[in-house]
């Protein structure tokens, strides 16, 4: 049985190569993947740019994906398996896979490397992002026009920059409707937990929030603010099919656009490196219809959104204070984006002390 | 309702999973089996349960689903490790994986649709005493047979002669074996009650605690009720303890998060596993207790000699 297996494994194993070897006239562009591509939020998101990318770019170039790829070790082998087998651009889809694309990159100087949500790049690794915070600000403006508290509950995941950085764009644009408007947090250390979820969302509205938004990947929050009666924001994919009455709206990651984009210069051979953070303008971003509120508000929303895409409005514009009322921008002034991408501390508004 | 109605309801919803799966387990365990696989039942419950509710609209059907789905897969784990006497903790940890794996696969169309939530069953005049009355008498149909099976599990084990004979073979399968019990055929039926009471749990939660579907739900759950086992020291109603003071750990972390109480949310986040392993430190401290309930069998194989 064994010897069996292993035979099987092992002629596997050469079909494949040969058949890797046989498709190499068109040129190759690869996937690495931190959950399955059917997780229903990051990496679904992430799959469906790459399905984008095929049918605009599928008679030049085929594509290869490995998903629910562990970060750590086990990551730099997947994507060294990736480059030897004839990859010529390979996009890593997770923040954890960082130093493990930097390890493989110098090794294959000849390869591309894309790799999301990082900051190390070198002459073959570019890095790209999306601006989310942009639609974090919207869904603020929006939480202060529906809640009737004036307290909204954000489900986070991570202290990590990234976080910090939607909870506090979030609190800017409700402040900038009502100056009163407070968030609960609620950490729930976890990007994945349907019931841990479930349970955070429950604890905040038990005590007293009225519209809930979160900042990690299942759609258990959305349920359970459905079940209780009040609105809620999705997060990574569209997730009204979860609460048709419930989805104020959601941020959507869309990263067709870029795969499509970066890949034509790959082909074109005008690939260079980049770190590209691009945002709702350029529509690595976008909003699920504004839904479930009343026409004023949307009209808000849509105003607010169009003033994003067009520049006019950045949302992190002073006057800003930190959490403990000293100064951090002053009127009219924006923050740059080094401080965004390491962002270690709460705007005022936030009723919660950040996890160090 | 006032917060600790509502975070007694909390804690109940997230505890009977686990004590379901932990009850399961501790039957299996008395047998002298050890099933790592119970994380891999409960999705393959989970999965199977949401299935068939989708497909009938009756989450009535979809319990059964689940209760089948687990006892079908843990038998599995019975072929392998009974039958053709493969190892039990390197079968019992491929039955979770292979479970993941399965379900992800099995569900995949099921993605992203809302579910049926099971219907609370209300007790009349029960549940209107105050306070008590919500939280125990208007549940739904998985809390009253976890609290049923906790309690039929201790009759049988200490009180019916089949539970004897169940222990017997978990303590000394030689003996037993020699005393002409058939070792092997009840060892089956302990390992496909764990997998039947693993797929309640799995049900429990893609029908109650979040009426979806998503891969991979049980989040280590199954791995938590392994814990539990220990915990209650293979002892029935210790399950119940165990699983609601580590459901009252974690819900009451949130609780106090929501509060705005100034603690760290990582040291929050980590008080149910410190919790346990306080306890298990305390239980271990009396060895003598820990040697009397512990099965003397525990994940030995069983050949009959002929």
């Amino acid at each position: 049985m064994k010897k069996l297996l292993f035979a099987l494994a092992t002629t596997a194993a050469v079909i494949g190569f040969f058949a890797g070897a046989y498709a190499a006239d068109k040129a190759k562009v690869c996937f690495v993947y931190v959950g399955s591509k059917t997780d229903g939020g990051w990496t679904q998101a992430h799959d469906i740019g790459r399905l984008e990318l095929e049918k605009a770019l599928g008679d030049k170039i085929e594509t290869q994906f490995l998903e629910s790829v562990p970060e750590g070790p086990d990551a730099e082998r997947a994507i060294e398996r990736l480059a030897r087998s004839g990859c010529g651009l390979i996009y890593t889809t997770s923040f954890g896979f960082m130093d493990a694309t930097v390890k493989v990159a110098a090794k294959f100087p000849d390869v591309k490397f894309e790799h999301a949500t990082g900051y190390k790049t070198a002459p073959n690794l570019a890095t790209y992002n999306s601006r989310f915070y942009e639609g974090r600000y919207i869904q603020g403006q929006i939480a202060a026009k529906i809640s009737q508290k004036g307290v909204a509950g954000y489900i986070a995941s991570f202290p990590i920059p990234e976080v910090v950085m939607g909870i506090n764009a979030f609190v800017t644009g409700a402040r900038s409707i009502n100056p009163d408007f407070k968030i609960k947090v609620v950490w729930a250390n976890t990007w994945f937990d349907p019931g841990k979820e479930a349970d955070a969302a429950k604890a905040l509205i038990d005590q007293g929030v009225d519209v809930l938004t979160q900042h990690t990947d299942t759609t258990a929050p959305m349920q359970v603010a459905a079940e209780r009666g009040i609105k809620a924001f999705g997060q990574a994919s569209d997730m009204i099919k979860a609460g048709p009455e419930t989805q104020l709206t959601a941020i959507v990651d869309t990263w067709g656009a870029y795969y499509i984009k970066r890949t034509q210069l790959f082909l074109d051979g005008k690939w260079e490196t980049s770190s590209s953070w691009d945002g709702l303008k350029d529509g690595i971003l976008t909003m699920a219809p504004y839904t479930n509120m009343p026409d004023d508000v949307k009209a808000l929303a849509e105003a607010t959104q169009k003033k994003i895409e067009s520049g006019e409005l950045k949302p992190f514009t002073g006057p800003l204070k930190k959490q403990d009322g000293s100064e951090w921008l002053a009127a009219g002034a924006s923050s740059d984006d080094g401080t965004l991408l390491g962002m270690n501390f709460y705007v005022e508004g936030v009723d919660d002390k950040l996890p160090k | 309702m006032g917060i600790y109605e509502a975070i007694l309801l909390t804690v109940i919803t997230a505890a009977t999973p686990l004590v379901l799966a932990a009850i399961g387990e501790l039957v299996t365990e008395r047998s002298g089996v050890l099933n790592l696989g119970v994380e891999g039942m409960i999705i393959m419950g989970a999965a199977c349960a949401f299935i068939a509710t989708q497909l009938t609209g009756s989450p009535y059907i979809g319990i059964l689903a689940g209760i089948a789905a687990g006892a079908l897969f843990s038998l599995l784990f019975g072929f392998l490790t009974l039958t053709l006497v493969a190892n039990q903790v390197a079968t019992g940890l491929a039955l979770t994986i292979l479970g993941l794996g399965v379900s992800s696969m099995i569900a995949e169309p099921y993605l992203g649709q809302s579910g049926i939530k099971l219907p609370q069953i209300v007790f009349p005049v029960l549940s209107d005493i105050p306070f008590l009355g919500a939280v125990l008498f208007k549940q739904d149909l998985i809390f009253y047979l976890s609290i049923a099976l906790v309690a039929g599990v201790n009759w049988f084990l200490f009180k019916s002669r089949a539970g004897l004979k169940l222990r017997s073979v978990g303590d000394s399968h030689a003996s037993a074996h020699a005393l002409g019990i058939n070792v092997i055929r009840t060892r089956y039926l302990a390992v496909m009650f764990g997998g039947a009471c693993a797929g309640l749990a799995g049900a429990q939660l893609s029908l109650v605690y979040t009426p979806q579907w998503a891969e991979n739900m049980s989040a280590g759950r199954g791995w938590i009720a392994l814990a539990l086992v220990v915990f209650a020291s293979w002892r029935p109603w210790r399950i119940i303890a165990g699983g609601y003071l580590f459901g009252a750990v974690s819900i009451s972390q949130l609780y106090v998060q929501a509060r705005g109480i100034d603690i760290p949310s990582q040291f929050l986040s980590a008080l149910p596993y410190l919790a346990t392993i306080i306890v298990l430190i305390l239980i271990s401290h009396n060895r003598r207790t820990t040697l009397i309930n512990t099965p003397a069998s525990l994940g030995k194989s069983f050949v009959p000699d002929r």
